[in-house]
């Protein structure tokens, strides 16, 4: 699909792939880091306990290497795609085989230094995958028969890998980070149109299928106050700290929700309820500011890539942060039914930081390496 | 996006509000302690329903690490019965786990102290002192005054100020003034607010809002004569009443026989209540109140007063006695067999000449009597609403036979009612009312019990007279003061010749059967009867005769005879009721002394 040809220009010195750095970008990061330590610090009630120091140390460790994978050139990302696809797919399976159990669903693997978990890390190389797949494809080619199925295997394959876990709110995830790429690269709109239409023909054979509790979750969100102590809880907890917390909020460290433990996955999945009820509507107002600046630089980033794979993937991934990022808040909010997906940066866990440093990386990569053509 | 900053909009600005309270409703929990009740006061003073300090033993169950081993150890240390372990086990799985768990209500000082002793090994358990209710007088006051018990279902919702102040383990009262007064006695909460986790557990303490002791009531009873009337009824059934004639604060009011009512503060025990429940003489019936009695003689101040007032006949209307009289075919018998011979109005109620009050209520006929009756104060509640429990009696006359028994009446019905027989039916406290209202010289008077700063006791001035022609009584309070004063009187052997304690009385003596001839004949001793088949034994009087201020009744179930049973008692009643006069005086209203 690509001829491989000498790489002789560009290449850029120590000082001026440091030049090369979106400095807007790394202050963002920096400062969301920031803040999610703080909000961690106030999760763990005041004090420095293990969320904090876990939370601090993953952050440096992963940051650091979004750094060290700034200064690698581009095309060796592209180069690892499907490596890295595959590395991730087999994880998976490794996880159906031998996975950690906890709390009903087999998501983590023990990999001795670190459990991980692969369907994390996926919703990025699956995108990381397609880029490379679409990079530099005839445009006739990519509304082909064969195109479209292997891309859609692409997808599947992982889905149903996660799940069987069982965790569908991740496979979703991943999906809608395989189809952002489909839509940048230029697949036909009727696919979508299509696809959405077969969504929602099948619609109630899903439902058919869906577990005791999923319906359980889709039934909670248009009616929390049925079981507000069972189901509705979490919903309505969290709609009561947002609510509480007014224009300026509760202050920092003074968020009584979840001080006082009413607050459930407070370190993870509804990590922005608990900012939310302290720095209020203009707290929030500022986070959102800063994920919609990281959003729009990675997109910039990505209109200014010489390389087709660096623009793909810098649009794809920035589509997919925003689309984390909405399904996380909405789903705080009430917006959305409960679908386990973590906040990027700010939430607790490790393989959602590191998938998402990862993806800042490549981003990174491609910003300092802009110049740079992938055959 | 949008979306998203609108929601948070729509949450955090918009409906701020409403979100604030809903997590100050989280994390804000009260807790109600349960209020001080307010006390009963006699006349004196003297506390007659009290609160003590009870030792109590709590336990929260999720403070508790291993409550198991801490339930038994507390069984062992309180040396419970496998039946109270059982209950509180099962009050146990009633309550959140948070919620507290009385173990014990009320220990006694050495388990209390033993508790505090092993308190090292018991995590959770706490030793509490709170506030119940006491009752020093004992079996004294149970009918007045009722007691307090484990609050109900029933209670919560028919008060409002139960479900108000409502906390487990809240006591109310159940019967008597305990309950009519409910309201003011209650009190309200201390209130606790403290601030918890989404689990229950209490973090810290917000606030403590110190609740209000309920209103002591002070009552217009006097204990000393209280407590006498309970020895003289000892082992009797019956009740005494006495009675203020002037301003109708009731002195004493007893029911026999009575019972402990502390029994009941911590939940009574089986075989107590059984006891109490198959007592034949049937303790838990307030006799004064509830007690239909047929009036007997006593009736006959009114028969005869009736007679005056419609000018039926005066003081000289004599009747011949000869023990029986024959009068629409039937045969009315006196109850002295040999009769009494002439008697004239004063000679027939000194003597209870049956005869004469035959022949006069056949004058006089039911319906103007029952008139007269009503207007004493027979045939309706004395104490309006403040019993629940309190019975009207029944005062018979042509119109309420008709519409309750759909038949006529007949003129045989109206001789017997002259003497008190028959279908008429009075309360004690209704006849010592009636006795007051003659003795005050004929005035209509309110029975109360509880002494009411705004409500003044009714004032002379506004007495409305219940005579026609104050004459008429005089001459029927002459006739009593002959019946227990004169010889031949019969009474006469119960008098006091100290005309500061001398007192004018009417016997009575209330058939509970029909007496046959064949009875009639043998004229049984009471002894030679069996106890449900002796007639009652009734007695209501006034005194200081020259100077009249208290009246009382005095009636004795299956006593046997008015003037061998009722009447003595009346005399002590007398001699104590009067000497604790003055002192009742001092404490202040003098002014309806002078009549």
């Amino acid at each position: 699909m690509y001829q491989h040809t000498r790489l002789t220009t560009n290449r850029l010195g120590f000082f001026q792939k440091f030049r090369n750095f979106d400095y807007i970008l790394l202050i963002c990061i920096l400062l969301l880091g920031f803040i999610s330590l703080a909000t961690m610090y106030s999760t763990d009630g005041g004090e420095i306990k293990f969320h904090t120091k876990s939370h601090f140390t993953k952050l440096a460790v992963f940051t650091l290497m979004m750094l060290v994978m700034s200064f690698i050139n581009i095309k060796y990302w592209f180069s690892i795609g499907y490596l890295a696809y595959v590395a991730v797919v087999g994880l998976l399976v490794g996880t159906y085989l031998f996975g950690i159990t906890s709390s009903g669903s087999q998501r983590w693997i023990n990999l001795y230094f670190i459990n991980l978990q692969p369907s994390e890390l996926m919703k990025i190389f699956i995108i990381v995958c397609l880029a490379k797949f679409f990079h530099r494809m005839k445009l006739e080619n990519v509304n082909s028969i064969y195109t479209i199925l292997t891309s859609l295997i692409i997808i599947l394959l992982p889905m149903g890998l996660v799940i069987v876990q069982p965790d569908l709110g991740t496979a979703v995830l991943i999906a809608i980070s395989g189809i952002a790429v489909l839509w940048f690269a230029g697949t036909n709109y009727k696919y979508f149109i299509y696809t959405i239409l077969g969504f929602i023909i099948s619609l109630p054979f899903v439902i058919a299928f869906l577990k005791p509790y999923q319906k359980l979750r889709v039934l909670t969100f248009l009616n929390p106050d049925k079981d507000p102590l069972g189901a509705g809880y979490q919903i309505i907890q969290s709609k009561i700290a947002v609510g509480s917390g007014g224009i300026f909020g509760k202050g920092f460290l003074k968020g009584t929700q979840s001080y006082l433990e009413f607050l459930p996955e407070k370190h993870t999945d509804f990590i922005f309820t608990l900012f939310s009820e302290e720095f209020g509507f203009v707290g929030s107002a500022i986070l959102l500011v800063i994920y919609a600046i990281i959003i729009y630089r990675i997109i910039a980033i990505g209109a200014s890539s010489r390389s087709y794979f660096a623009k793909i993937f810098c649009y794809s991934f920035g589509a997919a942060i925003f689309v984390f990022i909405t399904i996380n808040m909405s789903m705080v909010l009430g917006l959305l039914p409960i679908v386990g997906s973590p906040l990027p940066i700010m939430s607790y866990g490790g393989s959602s930081m590191l998938a998402t440093m990862i993806g800042f990386g490549i981003v990174m990569s491609a910003r300092v390496h802009n110049q740079q053509l992938i055959a | 996006m949008i979306g998203i900053v609108s929601r948070l909009f729509f949450l955090q600005v918009k409906e701020n509000k409403k979100y604030l309270t809903l997590s100050d409703k989280n994390r804000i929990r009260e807790w109600k302690l349960a209020p001080v009740r307010g006390e009963f006061h006699d006349y004196f003073g003297n506390v007659i329903a009290g609160n003590f300090e009870a030792y109590q033993l709590h336990l929260i169950p999720e403070q508790v690490e291993d409550f198991r081993y801490v339930i038994y150890r507390l069984k062992d240390l309180l040396e419970l019965s496998d039946n109270e372990f059982k209950k509180v086990l099962k009050k146990k799985n009633e309550i959140k786990p948070w919620e507290t768990l009385i173990v014990s209500d009320n220990l006694s000082w050495q388990k209390f102290s033993k508790i505090n002793n092993h308190l090292y090994d018991l995590n959770g358990v706490k030793p509490v002192i709170s506030i119940s209710r006491n009752y020093p007088f004992k079996e004294n006051f149970t009918h007045l005054i009722g007691y307090v018990s484990q609050a109900n279902q029933d209670d919560i919702e028919s008060t409002q100020a139960i479900k108000k102040n409502f906390v487990p383990g809240l006591k109310v009262g159940k019967v008597g003034l305990e309950k009519t007064f409910e309201e003011k006695l209650i009190g309200t909460n201390d209130i606790e607010r403290y601030e918890v986790n989404a689990y229950g557990r209490r973090i810290s303490q917000l606030e403590f809002q110190k609740g209000e002791k309920g209103k002591t009531l002070r009552l217009t009873i006097d204990t000393e004569v209280q407590k006498l009337a309970n020895e003289l009824l000892k082992d009797k059934a019956g009740s005494i009443c006495v009675m203020d004639i002037y301003t109708g604060a009731v002195i004493a009011m007893h029911s026999s026989p009575s019972f402990d009512p502390n029994l009941f503060v911590f939940g009574i025990s089986q075989d107590d209540w059984q006891l109490i429940r198959n007592d034949p003489m049937k303790p838990l019936v307030n006799k004064t109140l509830q007690g239909n009695y047929s009036p007997g003689s006593t009736i006959k101040p009114i028969v005869a007063l009736s007679a005056l007032e419609n000018g039926i006949i005066n003081t000289n209307f004599t009747v011949r006695c000869t023990g029986k009289t024959e009068m629409y075919g039937q045969t009315y018998h006196c109850w002295k067999k040999k009769g009494h011979g002439y008697v004239s109005l004063r000679n027939a109620m000194k003597q209870s000449c049956d005869t004469y009050f035959y022949e006069i209520a056949r004058k006089l006929g039911v319906d103007k009597l029952s008139e007269t009756a009503k207007k004493f104060g027979l045939g309706e509640k004395v104490f309006g609403d403040l019993f629940d429990i309190e019975k009207k009696g029944l005062i018979p006359n042509t119109q309420w036979k008709k519409n309750a028994l759909g038949k006529g009446w007949l003129l045989g019905e109206t001789i017997i009612t002259g003497i008190g027989q028959g279908y008429i039916q009075t309360t004690p406290i209704q006849l010592c009312l009636m006795t007051a209202q003659i003795a005050n010289g004929g005035y209509k008077i309110y029975p109360h019990i509880v002494v009411d700063d705004k409500v003044k006791d009714q004032p002379v001035d506004k007495f409305t007279p219940l005579y026609k022609n104050s004459k008429n009584i005089k001459i029927v309070q002459d006739a009593i003061f002959g019946s227990t004063n004169e010889v031949m009187g019969t009474s006469y052997r119960s008098r006091i010749d100290n005309p500061k304690y001398q007192f004018a009385g009417k016997t009575g003596t209330a058939q509970v059967k029909k007496i046959t001839e064949e009875e009639r004949e043998l004229d049984l001793k009471t002894f030679q009867i069996p106890y449900e088949q002796r007639d009652h034994a009734l007695y209501v009087a006034f005194g200081p005769y020259k100077n009249p201020r208290y009246a009382l009744s005095v009636i004795v179930e299956h006593g046997g005879n008015g003037s061998t049973t009722a009447a003595p008692m009346a005399t002590k009643l007398f001699k104590l009721i009067i000497d604790r006069h003055k002192i009742r005086e001092s404490l202040g209203n003098k002014k309806y002394l002078e009549i």
